[in-house]
């Protein structure tokens, strides 16, 4: 009795674990789960926190300005790790802090790197709003103080939107950013989609196949919050486009423009 | 103020292997930043399609997820290779050496983008001048593009240096005895963790303002003879 050839699938399935892949993809999918959870919570706090702080901050009182400069100074200028460090382990040192009910909080890993990505996205968008409430064109800002706006309906009115339209693409980075930063939470031994990943590895020696893998979702993420953002600020700007031009040829109307992944510039990373 | 407890030359040791590292990978950065810049605007559709996918790829998944993938793949890699040629016993690959290279290539991307938009900055006057004075393509490049790649290249790899001076972190979990893991390794027999991860954080606050100055003077330099409007 000759042993069959091996076919295609088995040929790959030697070299490539696919078979592993696909039984690891519902614990893959649980660690997904909490990077979305992760990530969304953080920004959305992180968002409220940073709008108030941005016009604190554009405000040009000094006393104002100034601690929230040290703020946003300290936390860009530290890696991630040390501040998610800072907090887990960090906290320990203070005795008076396991005695109160904050402690039931900071000794797991999910609330400390929660407050960890909270602070660090807040202070990159805090810095990210301000120039985009000091590039709102002057000229708009004066009509509307010439109008006799106040100043919380100059605010309201003329510059937080438009300020929000400009902030987009450097937010649309933001997202992307925090979305790759999450992966961190793993050296916390938070169960993200590099956590659970990491434990698949440690178990079955087969870091090819799962980094891959993971690699490829992560991606598919990016691709998927560049296309969203891309497609929010096609809508936003519907009046700073020219009509679509009628040509002879069947596809008439003007086409959007390309998906990007943006670069890191010094008030985003 | 902070009592190290005799522990305070493990932030000075991380300190130097963070600047020796962050300084390798730089190097590495900007020699990829600009074989990647070529690649993209190179008139061969291969070298374009490689460059694309080099920058889509890095830029799109975590820089943790490719230095796990890079170090314990590798490993894997090695040991079949190793097995391949009949030695049997562990092969390990250097966490430093891997460190360097996957942080030294994962920003060459960043850095490919910024080149690219320098080497377009380049007047195009200069270039045609170039050509009516008969210089070939190697010539123009050399003596035209490269030269003034740099000015207008300077503060997009400022911010890629800044950044990466803060993802050398990332190679504690490798192991590699930088800032961050010396910290880490002093937070047990001091039981100080606080202390050590704060000034850990306030040495990389000097390190950026060192850069920013440093970038600031380079500019100054780059710049020189050139008229503002």
């Amino acid at each position: 009795m000759e042993a069959e050839t091996p076919g295609l699938w088995q040929r790959i399935n030697a070299v490539f674990d696919l078979q592993l892949i696909w039984q690891s993809l519902p614990a893959l999918f649980d660690g997904l789960l909490l990077t979305i959870e992760l990530v969304a919570i953080s920004l959305i706090i992180g968002l409220v926190i940073a709008v108030p702080l941005a016009i604190m901050r554009a405000s040009g009182k000094p006393w104002l300005s100034g601690p929230i400069y040290a703020y946003t100074y300290f936390f860009r200028g530290t890696p991630l790790l040390v501040q998610i460090f800072l907090i887990y382990y960090g906290l320990g040192q203070f005795h008076w802090i396991k005695t109160t009910f904050l402690w039931s909080f900071f000794r797991e890993g999910y609330w400390c790197c929660l407050l960890a990505f909270v602070l660090n996205t807040a202070a990159y968008v805090t810095e990210i709003f301000r120039g985009a409430i000091q590039a709102v064109p002057h000229g708009e800002v004066e009509a509307a103080k010439a109008c006799g706006m106040s100043w919380s309906l100059r605010y309201r009115r003329i510059i937080l939107p438009r300020a929000l339209q400009l902030v987009l693409p450097a937010y649309s980075n933001e997202v992307i950013f925090m979305l790759q930063a999450s992966s961190l939470a793993s050296v916390v031994t938070l169960m993200d989609l590099t956590g659970v990943a990491r434990v698949i590895i440690a178990r079955t020696f087969a870091p090819y196949e799962i980094f891959i893998t993971i690699a490829l979702i992560y991606l598919a993420l990016t691709y998927l919050i560049a296309w969203g953002f891309k497609a929010f600020e096609w809508r936003l700007t519907h009046h700073l486009r020219d009509r679509p031009i009628v040509s002879t040829t069947r596809k008439g109307a003007a086409t959007e423009p390309a998906v990007e992944i943006p670069t890191p510039t010094p008030l985003n990373r | 103020m902070f009592d190290y407890k005799g522990y305070g030359h493990f932030l000075i040791e991380g300190a130097q292997m963070t600047i020796i590292v962050a300084v390798l990978a730089m190097a590495l950065t900007v020699a990829m930043g600009l074989i990647g810049a070529l690649g993209k605007l190179s008139r061969f559709r291969w070298a374009r399609v490689l460059a694309d996918l080099y920058t889509t790829i890095i830029r799109g998944v975590p820089e943790l997820v490719l230095l796990l993938l890079i170090y314990y793949g590798g490993t894997v890699l090695l040991q079949h290779l190793g097995t391949l040629f009949g030695r049997e016993e562990p092969i390990d690959i250097n966490a430093f050496v891997a460190g360097v290279l996957v942080i030294g290539f994962i920003y060459g991307a960043y850095a490919t983008e910024t080149f690219r938009g320098a080497f377009q900055a380049v007047p195009k006057g200069q270039i045609e001048a170039a050509m009516a004075c008969g210089m070939n393509r190697n010539q123009i490049f050399w003596r035209i593009r490269l030269p003034q790649v740099w000015r207008f290249a300077l503060p997009g790899l400022g911010n890629v240096w800044l950044v990466l001076l803060k993802a050398t972190s990332l190679m504690s979990v490798i192991g590699v005895e930088e800032l961050t893991r010396k910290a880490d390794l002093a937070k047990a027999p001091t039981r100080e963790p606080f202390t050590f991860f704060i000034s850990a954080a306030f040495i990389y606050l000097v390190f950026t303002a060192i850069s920013d100055f440093g970038r600031h003077w380079a500019e100054k330099r780059a710049n020189v003879g050139v008229r503002r409007a």
